[in-house]
This record gives C-alpha cells, structure tokens and sequence, in this order.
C-alpha cells in the first residue's frame, strides 16, 4: 500500500478505540478502508486481496502520521503484522511501534521505490528483515540496508521492557528530582 | 564560552538526568491524562506500580464527553467513568464533566495555569504541541510512554533536529492565527518537520495573542514535527498570572524570573531556517484528505499536484473553484479553534444572520461557555440558528457520538481533514472560525472578508 500519508485514523478509525487490548484490535485495522457502510468487504482495498496471513506492511512516505493513538500500532499487531516497511514514519507512530515489538524499516526514497518494484515482480513470499544485519531483501537477491535507533534495536532483539529498565536508573532519577525540584520552587500548584 | 543553544535545547539540557546509547531520559514536569490513557493505567496496575507524582499529572475528560447533540453510547460512557476511577485511585486531580474546569486538555489545562514557560509538558494526544505557546516543550505521546511518566515522570527520547520559521510583517484582514498555520503547512508539506522542534520566531509571533498562539503551536504536528513552541514574552507572563494554578508569590516572581531567560542564543543554529511573509496569507480552506492539501478560498483545486483518491474521497474534480462549493454543516470548536477569542470571531458573522445549514459550536472549555454566555455571543449563536453544545473534543474526532454522515461535506476549524475522521465517509474542510462561520450563513465556502456584516465589525487580525 505504497500511498502517502497513511494516518492513524486510517489505520484505525477512532470510534473502536474504547474497546480493551485483551478483545483484540485487530479486525478494526484499516476497518472503514477494508468494510463498506453495510458491513460488507470492498474488494478492491489491498488487505480483502490477501490471504491475512502476512506479516510486513509495506507504505508509503509519512506512514502512520496524525494522532498520537498506539491503538494503530494494536491493530496491525493483532492482525498479525510484525514490520512495516515505508519511507519515512510519522514521529509519534514509529515511538509507539518500538514499546510494542512492531518493526519500523525505514528505506531510502529510491530503495523503496526500488524495492517495490522488485515486490511487483518477484512476488511478496520471498522477504527477508534481518534486524541484527539491519537489512530488508529477498531470500535470493537484492538486499537494502535501514537504519534503526541502537537503543530500539537492542530492546527489540532481546525483548526488554523500557520501564523495567528505566527503573535500574532509579538512584540516579531520584536524584536528578531532589536538585531539580530544589531549583523550581514553583513548580507545585498550591 | 559564548552559548549558542535554542531554546528547546535549553529545556532540553535542564530536564536531562542522564544519556543511554543516543537516548536521553528527560524529566517530565507536567503530564496531562484523559480518557485515553486507560491503556496506560492498566499497565501500571498490572505490574503493581504507583503513579511516581500525582501532583504533577492532572486528568480531564474530554474526547469521550457528551455534548448533548450526537448519540453517546454506554461504551463512551465507560471511558469517562473509568477515567475517573483510575485518577481517583491515584489521587490525580481530574476535571470531570460537571468540574467548573472542564473542557478540552489543550484548552483548560493552560486556563488553569498549568502550562507554563519552561517546562516539560507530555500527554496522550498529538496536539500536546499546543501547550508550546507558553514557551514549554510541549509533545504528544502513546499508551506505553503515558505508563512510563505515570510510574516514573520521566520519559526517554531522542534529541530532535531545531527548525526555526520566521513570521514576519501583518496579518490581512480577514486572516488569523489559523489560516497563517495552514498556510504554513502549504509550504511544507505534511512530513516536512518529521524529526524536528520547531520554533515560531518573527514580529507576527511576537505579536499574536495567546491564543492565536496556541493555534499555531497546534497546528505544528500537522507537519510532522514533535513540537512547536514559541518564547515566552511580556504576552505570555501577563495571561498566565492569576490563574487559578499558576504560580503565586514569591513562587510567581522566582519563576518569571527564570522564564526571561527563555529564549534561543543568537548565534544558535537552526538546521531548517524557514521566513514566512505574513502578508501574503488569505483566509484557507483544505481541499483534500491531508491538512497540506489545502488552497487559498479565491483559488482552485489545483491540477498540478492533486492527489486523485484524494478528490475522489472528496467528491471534487481538479479546476473546481473552492468557493460556491455547497456544506452540509459546520463545525466551530475543537482544541485548535474552541476559544473564546475564536468564538468572538465566528459571532461577529453570525449576528443577525442565520444559518442554511446546521451549525455546531462546542466551547474549548466550560470557562469559554461561561464567558461566550455572560457576553451575549451565546445568544447571537442561538438567534442564528447554531446549536450551542456542550465542551468537548466533539466533531474533531467523532468519537463522542458526533458525526458526520458519509459523503457530508463540512466546514471545520478542527484540525485534521483525513478520510473518515469526522464520522465515515465525512469530507472536511478545514478553515478559520470566521470562515466556517460565513460557510454556515452562506450554505457553501465563501471567502469571509467579503461577508459585510464582519466587514462592519472592522474586525482586526493580530
């Protein structure tokens, strides 16, 4: 789905996002895209031409641009994606898709183009992200490198929580609060 | 050694504890919850932990609250109640929907005083940017990183790349503060700020009242950007003293006087340095599915550029002129547009005038109804045939019971035209109060400064 500026209200219109994460996001994903006003699929929309059993979304520039909602990162994980690949990613988006396990690869305009190309002719079946190397390609062929935060990549490949590990600072957060909190005696409401 | 820092890497450096692998963890000096963050709190129940700094965390309900128009369901009503549960039990101050400070979290937290200069501000909403008004940096966040500052008030992130955009010379007449944002975001594009904090510099800043200020910073994410702020001044000092939460006493003097320090170093480096001709702006409209799709009321839906699926979703073709295109209602609210100086703008075209289409006005906050009321706009509101409702984020997001039926056309100072988010199948266009305001009288898109009883009304932009 290689269309610009694909938003999270897309990705999941606002109005399911009172349901818990325990019910599943998933059959909500790109739901007014996927369903007609009467329920039914629209056959044209790329998601109804597939089998769903995919695993990487390829976008377009600013996938995931908009409202700050995880709930998008949700649905794509519980549909059963676990990376997408586009050009560039919308700032809150791509931060949410890193607590969750949802790979972002961005790829340079003309990789992606490239890669896209390469998709349309040798089929999607043959994919291969390799995060350790940081490399998107096929299993025999072309291969394109992406770039990744350290700090994700790590958390990512050894499955860490960012809170737990975050709380190993706790000494030094307390601290940093005792002078902090000195210096800005208004910083309380009264 | 001369500094030469900005002013977001002056807050940024004075809330750093400590860097990981090119991650900083930054102190969080305010952090605002709304019924949204109901992913966060279980997460921090889960696991048993405690909210680090109720004091430092305040809550409202807003994107779910009734406003009395649209059809709530009992899921909606669930979100609010469960809000107030989980910030009853974690002893944070919540606005609830009968608190005299409800109202939307971009429009009533500053209200209250508690968006102040200087500070780190982060919420569970992408128009956080909006509190960057104040000269805070001020960013939106998701449900993972809302757990992380409930249980720890703090927040790892990655430094951001500074863009500056000079604003320079008047205001037209028939412009504001929204149409200057859109007109920005006409010049760079949707993703043109992704990785950047912007900051708003020029005398047309420096000049905008607070809320036209609040306009723009909102309108920032809109380009992708993390933040948008603009350095506090006189302006910022004088609206913010008094509030109910702000500083008092020698508090208030400490902090003011730390706050005038709050400004870029001359000689800092900005990586994208953009100038802006005030002048040159016109009232706005959005044509298409993304907020920089979007051309001046006298021009046309270009050819060059257009996005087909875009017009399509739209119901237009290339070459339509925008103005004489026919509404099905309007829209005048929102955290971009829901303040009382936005309500005076949309009254002074709508007294003794009535609307062809319905109109729906949500106040910003239960502070702008009571205002909009005891100065009689309320009533010019209700002689035109508008629906005064209740606050709320309302028809922005569609997720109160608000809607717009699919293929309806409507006029909106909300913030985001993107397919489905007024309701499935919605169109939006986006534009200024005044604008939606003529839209609604004329029963299509005209442009505002041809409307003669807000000619009379010598209404002047900042």
């Amino acid at each position: 789905m290689p269309s610009e500026n694909i938003d999270t209200d897309q990705l999941i219109p606002a109005r399911f996002m009172n349901r818990t994460r325990s019910s599943g996001y998933g059959g909500y994903l790109f739901y007014d895209l996927r369903y007609d006003a009467h329920g039914a699929q629209i056959p044209e929309f790329e998601l109804n031409k597939t089998s769903g059993s995919e695993v990487i979304l390829v976008g377009g520039q600013n996938f995931g641009c908009g409202s700050s909602r995880e709930a998008a990162v949700y649905a794509l994980l519980d549909y059963g994606f676990r990376a997408i690949v586009a050009p560039s990613f919308g700032d809150i988006f791509r931060n949410n898709a890193s607590k969750n396990g949802l790979l972002t690869v961005p790829l340079k305009d003309q990789d992606h183009t490239e890669f896209v190309e390469q998709l349309s002719q040798s089929g999607s079946t043959n994919v291969k992200i390799d995060l350790a190397m940081q490399t998107l390609g096929f299993t025999s062929g072309a291969n394109f490198s992406f770039e990744i935060d350290p700090a994700i990549k790590r958390k990512m490949l050894q499955g860490i929580d960012d809170l737990a590990e975050t709380l190993q600072y706790k000494a030094m957060i307390e601290n940093f609060e005792t002078k902090y909190l000195q210096s800005k005696p208004w910083l309380f409401p009264k | 050694m001369i500094s030469s820092q900005t002013l977001v890497e002056k807050i940024w450096n004075n809330h750093r504890i400590l860097n990981n692998e090119g991650m900083d963890l930054l102190f969080i000096d305010r952090h605002f919850v709304h019924e949204g963050s109901h992913h966060a709190f279980h997460k921090i129940s889960a696991s048993g932990r405690e909210v680090r700094h109720p004091r430092l965390t305040f809550g409202v309900a807003d994107h779910y609250a009734p406003t009395g128009v649209g059809k709530p369901d009992e899921a909606m009503s669930v979100m609010i109640s469960r809000l107030r549960e989980n910030t009853a039990q974690h002893r944070i101050d919540s606005f609830d929907l009968s608190d005299a400070r409800h109202g939307i979290v971009h429009v009533t937290m500053p209200e209250q005083g508690l968006s102040l200069p200087g500070t780190t501000i982060v919420c569970g909403d992408s128009h956080t940017a909006t509190h960057g008004a104040f000269g805070a940096f001020a960013f939106g966040i998701g449900a993972s990183e809302v757990a992380h500052v409930l249980a720890t008030q703090t927040l790892w992130q990655k430094p951001v790349e500074p863009m500056r955009i000079t604003i320079n010379g008047r205001l037209p007449f028939g412009t504001s503060a929204k149409d200057l944002a859109l007109y920005v975001i006409a010049q760079i594009g949707t993703g043109g700020a992704a990785g950047y904090s912007v900051e708003y510099a020029g005398d047309t800043v420096a000049r905008l009242s607070i809320e036209g200020r609040m306009t723009l910073c909102n309108m920032t994410i809109e380009m992708g950007a993390r933040s948008g702020i603009i350095p506090p001044d006189d302006i910022t000092f004088t609206w913010l003293k008094g509030r109910a939460l702000a500083p008092v006493g020698a508090d208030w003097d400490t902090a003011v006087a730390q706050w005038r320090d709050l400004k870029s170093d001359r000689n800092a480096t900005f990586k994208k340095d953009l100038t802006i001709e005030a002048s040159n702006v016109v009232p706005m409209v959005t044509w298409g599915t993304a907020p920089d799709q979007v051309a001046a009321v006298t021009a046309c839906v270009p050819f060059d550029g257009a996005d087909d699926a875009a017009l399509r979703y739209m119901g237009l073709t290339a070459g339509q002129a925008i103005t004489a295109m026919p509404i099905d209602q309007a829209f005048i609210g929102s955290c971009t547009n829901g303040r009382y100086s936005d309500l005076l703008e949309a009254s002074r075209v709508l007294l003794d005038n009535q609307v062809k289409v319905p109109l729906l006005i949500s106040p910003g906050s239960a502070e702008v109804a009571r205002q909009a009321e005891a100065n009689g706009l309320v009533d010019i509101f209700i002689q035109s045939g508008a629906t005064w409702a209740r606050s709320g984020c309302s028809l922005c997001v569609g997720m109160n019971g608000d809607r717009v039926k699919p293929g309806q056309r409507c006029a909106s100072t909300s913030n985001r035209n993107f397919k489905g988010r007024q309701g499935k199948g919605s169109r939006t266009h986006l534009m200024s109060p005044a604008m939606v305001a003529a839209a609604a009288v004329a029963g299509c898109i005209v442009d505002v400064r041809q409307h003669a009883g807000y000619r009379r009304s010598g209404s002047v932009p900042s």
